[in-house]
């Protein structure tokens, strides 16, 4: 089912004009952006502003004996400094676990590390200075002494349990998962053919541009607390502001303003960010922290560590009968606050297999401390893994088998018309659009031309390669993904929606904008729905104060679920500016509408009145309007998805690679993803954030891995040595769209932000892959590094 | 990070300069682009007392050919050598090299002198100088000196620069005609310091190559002249037997440390690599 | 030997003298001096771009400047060069294409777009990544700021004839 998608915006009988959804409509809010004149948390001056910067353990593992702050105290600048027990007064400390995650186990984790610092770069000590450079000159005067504790870094080790990090806890073993339908082992007796390959993944992490920043402003005559935050859920973040400083809920207030980056990285609890409100409440005065580069590589979420071994059962004519997975993936010393550190393991598990029609499955996966940074979701949460082996372990056996890797999928996609459908690990689709999203994909790229081409350059001795990858995406998360677990983490959102006196609109939403376009879609769907133009829109985000609550920018949930409480408030708005419209006129509801800012018959399109002289009356004259009538010009709606715990998309990418075999190096040609998301509410938004997931899938396949010491010391944590994408490297990137909404929503809209990273780096490795196959080479080593290539190849 | 407390100071004459390297010693340090330094100050690599900034000073910029000499100005930034005629007509390796160092808004401000006392070894100009055989012009208070490239780079960041002591200029012999030269580097992202590249310069005449001057950058702790490699090919025809011996000699000279993504014997695969290559390119 | 100096620059077209800490780069100048906040600190080493500043007409990294070593010159931001119209047609392109996402490395990826335009009128695709390869971006993938600047080189040649 993939019409395009009919939205019924306006009173039956009238034409089911969509407005702005579906037109790629420029964002309004990039104007300040384009010009310099965004307010980044950086940005923000307060009186009495102080900064913290944090003394961080140079150890991978080690106990804090003594900690001498005096000389340090007495520079010029220095406003006070602390260790972790003083701000544990201020800040309880937390334990990252869910209920719904059984088994899951985690140590406390203090706001500042006391007694013991258990990754290098953990913070045990707060300098606040009236400037950084200040703190920074002080911190060269702290004193400490150190005892080294063994350290694990290596993730078969941890699991081994040899030296326990946290030996309270027993082991190692944050969460496993162990599941298995019951009839795994008779399909792979029964198969003609089963391959097995071993994948690993180097851990990475999102080098947000902008590093994570915090300015938190504690009000001790009001006891409130106004933190500016660079961060996805603000509600979320008053929550644990509210409870961990024992400060009352409506008293904290938390406001983003532009966001200069997020990727799930700005979704966290750190605990230099909790310190720092600490700080601002034991001072009583503003302060700031950002994090620099060097602090970002050491402390920001790094996500994506693992070692997969897949085992695939099928018959000789392709059809795939079993999967078995066994994965292990390394964190660091703590889960991660709230949404724990459990769940990326928990969807590889989720996710491995998952676009084919196979009902066997049996998987075992663990997830293990190390004194390595920690490690939490990051876009794509798990997606990339799944995929990649999913589809590598795919095209080994279509290779074995002699059949077209295209047609190897088409065999065992889920057919389109096979919906709904449960998949063996328990997920639940409502409608996909496999097939018809590989047929697309095969025309737009020119798959048979790509084929002979590649023929003819191997005859000549140039390598190219063709790589394709299935996935699927979740997105629209219902209470499912976290609240059932205990979270107090909201999976609903709400719109707010007004109309101000000279008929423009303001919509306030509780999801925000990190530059995904958020807003400008907000504006489009809140314009159509109500029939002003769109110019007339104003969207509010990113503050607790003013928006209804909500979760925020997560798990791909903005524009399907904070869209569709824009969707209804508006209708519901539409709606009451009518009912004032029928008093003004003397007219009859039903024979009225809105279109271009103004009352209008709903069928001759004659405008009656404009929304200007409708605002005018309602606000300053209602003594014109009946007595019994009070105009309700503001109106709010909430929305979470209800049927399906979490919404799917579906997708499928194609990398075309050319590979130097003398030097190893992997040259991208081009790329192209079909995308399945639903009712694209603009379709430029969607397209730039599947190249943008791209790009950052890209970097985890030939470039990104923070790689640690046997010491436990992070050794490439600068941009110098830690490589991000660049433009001479990446590909144009040709995205192309299919429709199939989702019925548990009037918009129809799914998610789209994170399928381009779920699906590049399988595309990638299976296009190196096929690159090298007439030289029996093959790489399963993520990133796949011109060494990595050439000890494939054999030549080193 | 922030860079440490120090002070400043733009002297106007050389003469200024050698006073205050004398008084602060160590404790001072010259900028030039910065490009470098300036960096490395921000990660608290180092902590100078003193910046003495050289950028005003006259008579130290400027890119000239007098007889058979270029000079290039120790001030000359990267940018003014990617975009001079002189060096695209005269020294086409250098025009080739600078296009690979960092990016625009760097060779905009950084500069040749200060690039060549910095001594990276994976950096661009350093092999460039060995392979066209330049020589630096050093001044210290009262006396001048040159030294030649291939004595210049001692060692990680070393060079023979004595303290008190500054490179004014580089000066580049203009080789008579048949000369070639080809600039090859591996980079993961252009821009990249290099994991391996080479500078050769050569002449040709009858299809057959002498006076190879094969230098590498990424090969050492300084940029490595490959002599061996340079003999074997000597006044033959660059076929794939002479290639494969020149090779061949290169793996026996070249002892390179390995970095952070690939091991020495990557790093000698990829120099045997460019080698075969730049031959190929030279002889074309 | 001071550790502050005296320091006067013209920034977007006004003289400006300040006691400026030797230590102080020129985007931390910009930003907390001047409340110019449009250039962005990425990494203070060099790397990312998002502090290009244009200093005497030419793109510079602001953290890898010393303020102190622009006195007596000329520095634009994007501030500057926004109100002048000079990179109007840029933004322009950059907007229609949704060229920008966070925003946070954009006025630097203007900037160099702009000396790639005045000093490379007939750049290729390939010559403009290249070129742009100096600044970082993590949200587009790059491939809509190509097209941007394509535009616009495109549209400026054929005003020039």
């Amino acid at each position: 089912m993939n019409a395009r998608a009919e939205l019924p915006l306006h009173a039956p009988g009238t034409a089911t004009d969509k407005g702005y959804i579906g037109q790629s409509v420029p964002r309004p809010n990039a104007k300040r952006l384009l010009q310099g004149r965004g307010t980044y948390v950086d940005d923000l001056r307060l009186p009495q502003l102080a900064h913290v910067v944090f003394f961080r353990s140079p150890y991978a593992h080690a106990r804090l004996k003594r900690l001498d702050f005096s000389k340090a105290a007495s520079q010029p600048g220095v406003i006070a400094v602390f260790d972790g027990r003083a701000v544990a007064e201020y800040c309880k400390p937390w334990v990252a676990v869910l209920d719904h995650l059984k088994g899951i186990k985690s140590p406390p984790q203090y706001a500042i590390a006391i007694e013991r610092a258990c990754w290098q770069g953990e913070a045990v000590g707060a300098i606040v200075a009236e400037s950084r450079a200040q703190g920074e000159d002080a911190l060269q005067l702290v004193e400490a002494e150190w005892e080294e504790l063994p350290v694990v870094v290596d993730m078969e080790e941890s699991l081994a349990g040899k030296y326990v990090i946290h030996p309270e806890l027993g082991d190692n073993i944050c969460f496993k998962r162990e599941f298995s339908t019951d009839a795994v082992d008779e399909a792979f007796a029964k198969a003609d053919l089963v391959v097995e390959e071993t994948y690993a993944f180097g851990r990475h992490t999102g080098v947000t541009l902008e590093g994570r920043a915090i300015l938190a402003d504690y009000n001790a005559a009001e006891h409130t607390l106004t933190v500016y935050q660079s961060t996805q859920a603000p509600h979320m973040m008053q929550d644990i502001f509210s409870r961990h400083l024992d400060i009352p809920e409506a008293n904290v207030r938390v406001i983003c303003k532009d966001v200069g980056g997020s990727f799930g990285i700005k979704v966290h609890v750190y605990p230099d960010e909790m310190a720092t409100a600490a700080i601002s409440v034991m001072l009583r005065r503003p302060v700031k922290f950002v994090a620099d580069r060097l602090e970002s590589f050491l402390t920001d979420i790094h996500a994506r560590e693992h070692k997969a071994r897949v085992r695939m059962a099928c018959t000789k004519e392709g059809e795939i009968l079993a999967f078995d997975l066994w994965d292990l993936t390394a964190i660091g010393p703590y889960s991660v606050y709230p949404r724990t550190s459990g769940i990326e393991g928990n969807q590889v598990v989720n996710l491995t297999g998952s676009p084919y029609k196979h009902k066997q499955y049996r998987a075992q996966m663990h997830v293990v401390f190390t004194n390595k940074n920690v490690a939490c979701q990051y876009r794509g949460v798990g997606h990339p893994i799944a995929v990649a082996i999913t589809e590598g372990i795919v095209d080994l056996a279509a290779e074995k088998l002699g059949i077209d890797p295209a047609e190897f999928r088409r065999r065992n996609l889920i057919p389109d018309d096979a919906y709904p459908y449960s998949f063996p690990s328990g997920l639940k689709f409502e409608c996909l659009s496999h097939q018809q999203s590989l047929d697309k994909l095969l025309a737009l790229m020119d798959y048979a031309k790509l084929r002979s081409e590649q023929a003819a350059l191997r005859q000549r001795g140039v390598y190219r390669g063709i790589g394709l990858a299935a996935m699927i995406e979740v997105t629209n998360p219902s209470p499912a993904f976290y609240g059932v677990g205990g979270a107090r983490i909201s999976a609903q959102d709400g719109a707010t929606l007004r109309l101000d006196p000279t008929g423009m609109v303001t919509c306030l939403s509780s999801v925000g904008e990190q530059g995904q376009g958020a807003e400008g879609a907000f504006a489009q769907i809140a314009a159509s729905a109500v029939g002003v133009t769109i110019d007339k829109v104003r969207v509010i985000t990113g503050d607790t104060g003013v928006t209804p609550y909500g979760g925020g920018t997560w798990a791909s949930r903005g524009a399907g679920i904070g869209g569709e409480a824009v969707l209804q408030a508006g209708r519901a708005l539409r709606s009451n500016i009518l009912d004032v419209a029928a008093h003004i006129l003397g007219a009859d509801k039903s024979e009225l509408d809105i279109v271009g800012n103004e009352v209008v018959n709903r069928l001759t399109l004659e405008s009656k009145l404009t929304l200007a002289e409708l605002g005018r009356v309602a606000y300053f004259r209602p003594d014109t309007l009946p007595p019994k009538f009070q105009s309700e010009l503001t109106v709010t709606r909430h929305y979470t998805p209800r049927e399906y715990g979490f919404t799917f998309s579906n997708g499928i990418q194609a990398c075309l690679v050319e590979i130097d075999v003398e030097t190893g190096f992997v040259k991208l040609l081009k790329h192209w993803c079909v995308e399945d998301c639903g009712t694209v509410i603009n379709p430029m938004l969607v397209d730039e954030q599947i190249r943008g997931g791209i790009v950052q899938g890209i970097g985890a396949a030939l470039y990104e891995e923070c790689l640690y010491s046997v010491e436990g010391q992070l050794m490439n944590g600068s941009l110098v040595d830690y490589l991000v994408p660049l433009s001479s490297e990446m590909p144009d990137i040709f995205v192309g769209h299919i429709e199939t909404p989702t019925r548990q929503s009037e918009l129809g809209a799914k998610g789209a932000g994170e399928p381009g990273t779920a699906g590049a780096p399988g595309a990638v490795m299976n296009a190196i892959n096929d690159a090298l196959r007439p030289f029996k080479a093959r790489v399963t080593t993520q990133p796949f590094t011109p060494q990595r290539i050439l000890e494939a190849l054999g030549k080193i | 990070m922030k860079a440490p407390s120090f002070s400043y100071v733009k002297p106007g004459s050389l003469g200024e300069v050698f006073d205050l390297l004398e008084r602060h010693g160590d404790g001072a340090r010259v900028l030039a682009g910065g490009q470098s330094l300036l960096a490395s100050l921000n990660l608290r690599l180092s902590e100078p007392e003193l910046l003495i900034d050289i950028t005003g000073i006259p008579g130290l910029g400027g890119i000239a050919v007098s007889g058979r000499t270029l000079r290039i100005g120790a001030l000359t930034t990267h940018r003014q050598i990617e975009t001079s005629a002189e060096i695209a007509r005269h020294l086409p390796l250098l025009a080739q090299a600078v296009r690979n160092v960092a990016h625009i808004a760097i060779r905009n401000v950084g500069t040749f002198g200060g690039s060549v006392a910095h001594a990276d070894p994976a950096a661009e100009y350093p092999a460039c100088t060995l392979a066209l055989d330049a020589s630096f012009v050093l001044a210290k208070r009262g006396s001048e000196r040159r030294v030649k490239a291939r004595e210049f780079f001692r060692g990680l960041y070393e060079t023979a620069l004595q303290p008190g002591e500054l490179v004014t200029a580089g000066e580049f012999p203009l080789d008579g005609a048949g000369y070639r030269s080809v600039f090859l580097e591996l980079a993961r992202r252009h821009g990249d310091y290099a994991i391996v590249g080479l500078a050769a310069h050569a002449r040709i005449a009858g299809g057959k190559i002498s006076d190879a001057r094969l230098a590498f950058l990424g090969a050492g702790s300084t940029p490595v002249l490959a002599t061996r490699a340079a003999a074997a090919l000597e006044g033959r025809v660059p076929d794939a037997q002479a290639v494969a011996a020149a090779q061949d000699a290169l793996s026996k000279e070249l002892d390179m440390p390995a970095d952070l993504y690939s091991s020495s014997a990557t790093k000698l695969h990829l120099a045997r690599v460019l080698l075969g290559r730049a031959l190929v390119a030279l002889a074309t | 030997m001071d550790d502050t100096l005296l320091t006067t620059l013209t920034v977007n077209g006004r003289t400006v003298t300040r006691r400026i800490q030797a230590r102080q780069h020129l985007s931390d100048f910009l930003r907390d001096e001047l409340g110019l906040t449009g250039a962005h600190t990425g990494c203070e080493h060099g790397v990312c771009g998002a502090c290009t500043v244009r200093v005497d007409g030419m793109t510079v990294r602001g953290c890898l400047m010393l303020a102190v070593q622009a006195n007596g010159r000329k520095v634009d931001t994007i501030e500057g060069l926004s109100d002048s119209g000079e990179l109007a047609d840029l933004q322009g392109a950059f907007h229609r294409r949704n060229a920008l996402q966070c925003g946070f490395c954009t006025p630097g990826m203007l900037i160099s777009a702009q000396e790639l335009l005045a000093s490379q009128p007939d750049a290729t695709r390939d010559e403009i990544r290249a070129h742009m390869s100096g600044n970082y971006c993590r949200c587009t993938g790059y491939h809509a700021i190509v097209d941007a600047v394509e535009e616009v080189l495109a549209s400026r040649r054929g005003g020039r004839k």
